[in-house]
């Protein structure tokens, strides 16, 4: 393939890619997601794979492994388009019949499709699935259409176009300003708007500068970025690709999990191409703009997944953090302006340039604007990913998209944001998705995380749990965190075994007090979020386990001696 | 140990001090765990000092400085297998195989991790052994998975 050297090539090229193609040719699309990996979707895709060739059909029929599909409960699912029939937990003894009936006969197969559990109603269709029906899937819609390792499939669905019009018909400052008109919020935690971000590390002095995405995504719950980045790696480089040139930066980092094979796989694969197509390295499309993507990949601790640790991470030194008051976009990776966002938020950048702020901030609430993705898990019945506008009210996310509370359990609290986050209780899920209003309740939207909880569980064992993740977490550089973990989970595992005291709740929240002021990172200042949520929302569960030795959602098996909790 | 595997490694990151994190996990990812005189080579190869190398491999839990077992066991303790029941999963596992978290058995057949999210909720309570995935699992099941392990 030769390079692109102009937005003319890029179009032409898109014609020639468009026009090969022919949309009556029926596709397979197979999620090749991690959660189908555990049911077998790699045995699903070589079925597809041996009965195509057994029934001669190679030519006329094509197989697309794609990226995750989202409803990971049903998993593994396959798409046949062009009638866009949806297949759920599909096994390799279904595939010869699928190719027969459906691929070649055009014929639904009945016992496949989605069964709704309450009217028993089938829905053959992709969209017509409630899971999908009401989702606003601006950012993973692609992912069943494209294949992730193809940069043509990308290019087909319009992909680079935006990166074209930043690069020839907007000056750098004209990007940030539309970035900052659409108010784009961080995805990764903080909703700081990106735009200023992105001014604060444009402004700052020196010459060189770096762009970071963040795809580490430690937080336990949390698994959209990893299905996005995955499932359409181009669509977050070339958004970083977009922000790069806005700030001035040329040379860029993708920080990730090692753990992850199939990601990593693909950004490595989206990055030779996008190299080989000419739209990174020197001369962009001709533009005359330069720039590199090397990627890092973290090895298995949460706080570097923490901005400044991250940093010092890619710097090849040990992941702790710095005081929040050195800012990063100033002076972040060897002390050079560093802007870094998460996988989400920099797949929100294309869409941004192409059709604009105004058509963006018309989608979300006042001043959380766009879709969001979900990631919806714990004890609900269907857990996957799910991306909805934000504003959209919680009670909708957990029984509509959700399917409610699996065994006929009631739902008792929802929980944001992993170990930096907060429950709040099931009165309060008439709320909307919003950074600010979930703020005010004391939890946050965090990256989008949400865990789920049914009344079978303890509160207060929650508490215990998180800090018992953040006590194996915290890099120990400084003593509010270090400490301050290791007391309050001590107190907190007394509490589960029916030894709490007296004042016990006093003392947790003056330790996390200290805590949440001296703490030098975000990390360290947010380990009690999580404990005060469920101090204010559930202050009885903890009074019952001290005063009254009982566990009111008789979890806590160290208090079944006193007939407080039974055997699950 | 394959000691050519490990110096293609090292030498492919020769005098990179910035590539520590990348030889290490390379390595680990080869040899399943870091002997001490490995480290003491990354060190001198890619000119860090000794302390940092083992400030590197001690910090970050992917590493280990002691021989795996011939089977890896991962449990993960996220928080929605948390929910789930993964506590006496783990709970079962320990029995079993009398190792704890980090631990491997007296005759190297088990080794016992807890991991964090695998990002495969929908699965949960999942534990992967060598690399294969069991989702949805009971203690019961985990059970009789082990013993067709040797």
């Amino acid at each position: 393939m030769a390079r692109i050297n102009s937005a003319a090539e890029l179009e032409e090229l898109r014609k020639d890619i468009v026009s090969k193609r022919d949309a009556a040719k029926p596709c397979v699309a197979i999620c090749a997601g991690i959660a189908c990996l555990g049911p077998g979707n790699d045995r699903v895709i070589s079925a597809f794979e041996e009965e195509i060739r057994k029934q001669s059909l190679e030519a006329r029929v094509e197989i697309r492994a794609t990226g995750c599909h989202g409803f990971c409960e049903k998993g593994p699912i396959a798409i046949i388009y062009p009638g866009e029939i949806c297949y759920l937990q599909v096994t390799p003894e279904d595939v010869p019949e699928i190719v027969s009936q459906t691929i070649v006969g055009k014929k639904v197969i009945d016992r496949l499709v989605y069964t709704d559990p309450d009217t028993g109603e089938k829905a053959a269709r992709q969209s017509e699935i409630p899971f999908y029906r009401n989702q606003m899937r601006l950012l993973t819609g692609n992912s069943t259409r494209i294949n992730p390792k193809s940069i043509e499939d990308y290019l087909a669905i319009g992909g680079y176009a935006a990166l074209a019009k930043a690069l020839f018909e907007m000056k750098p400052d004209q990007v940030i300003e539309e970035i900052k008109k659409a108010n784009l919020r961080g995805r990764g935690g903080g909703g700081f708007p990106a735009g200023s971000k992105w001014q604060t590390a444009r402004n700052a002095p020196g010459e060189e500068k770096y762009v970071i995405v963040n795809a580490h995504e430690g937080e336990p719950g949390a698994f959209m970025d990893r299905a996005l980045f995955t499932g359409n790696p181009h669509l977050v480089l070339e958004g970083l690709i977009i922000g790069a040139y806005a700030i001035g930066s040329h040379r860029g980092f993708i920080y990730t999990r090692h753990d992850t094979p199939q990601l990593r796989e693909n950004i490595a694969i989206a990055l030779a191409q996008a190299e080989e197509y000419g739209l990174l390295g020197e001369n962009i499309l001709g533009s005359g703009f330069n720039f590199n993507v090397e990627v890092h990949l973290d090895v298995g601790i949460f706080v570097s997944g923490e901005s400044s640790a991250l940093m010092r991470s890619i710097e090849g030194k040990a992941p702790e953090p710095r005081p929040k008051y050195i800012r990063t976009s100033v002076s972040g990776i060897w002390d050079r302006p560093s802007n870094l966002n998460n996988v989400e938020t920099w797949a929100n950048v294309p869409q941004i340039i192409s059709k604009g702020s105004g058509w963006y901030g018309s989608i979300g609430t006042d001043r959380s604007k766009g879709t969001k993705l979900i990631s919806l898990s714990g004890n609900i019945c269907n857990t996957g990913v799910v991306e909805v506008p934000m504003g959209t009210p919680l009670r909708e996310i957990i029984y509509g998209f959700g399917g409610g509370i699996p065994n006929g359990k009631k739902l008792k609290a929802v929980h944001f944001g992993g170990p930096m986050g907060g429950s709040i209780p099931e009165s309060l899920i008439d709320s909307p998705l919003d950074f600010d209003v979930l703020a005010e309740l004391g939890t946050s939207l965090g990256a989008g995380d949400m865990l789920v909880m049914d009344e079978d569980t303890c509160m207060v064992e929650m508490a215990r749990y998180f800090l018992d993740f953040l006590s194996g977490e915290s890099c120990g550089k400084c003593v509010p965190c270090r400490e301050g973990i290791r007391q309050m989970l001590k107190i907190l595992t007394n509490i589960t075994k029916g030894k709490g005291k007296e004042g016990d709740i006093q003392l947790l929240e003056e330790i996390a007090g200290v805590a949440g002021e001296a703490a030098l990172c975000s990390l360290g200042r947010s380990i009690a979020k999580p404990l005060y949520s469920v101090l204010k929302y559930f202050r009885d569960e903890f009074e019952a386990h001290i005063k009254e030795k009982r566990c009111p959602a008789l979890s806590c098996q160290e208090l079944a001696a006193s007939g407080g909790a039974k055997e699950k | 140990m394959d000691n050519d595997k490990i110096d293609r490694i090292i030498n492919k990151h020769r005098g990179k001090a910035g590539s520590l994190v990348q030889v290490l996990m390379e390595i680990q990812e080869e040899n399943h765990w870091l002997p001490r005189e490995v480290l003491e080579k990354v060190g001198e190869k890619l000119d860090v000092p000794l302390s940092r190398v083992l400030r590197i491999a001690t910090m970050y839990k992917t590493f280990s400085l002691t021989p795996k077992g011939r089977h890896e066991i991962h449990i993960c303790t996220g928080s929605a297998c948390h929910v789930r029941g993964a506590r006496r999963v783990l709970e079962t596992v320990q029995d079993l195989t009398g190792i704890k978290p980090g631990e491997t058995d007296s005759d190297s057949r088990f080794s016992l991790e807890t991991v964090n999210c695998q990002g495969c909720c929908a699965l949960g309570p999942v534990v992967a052994i060598d690399g294969k995935t069991h989702g949805r699992i009971s203690p019961d099941e985990i059970a009789d998975a082990l013993k067709k392990y040797d």
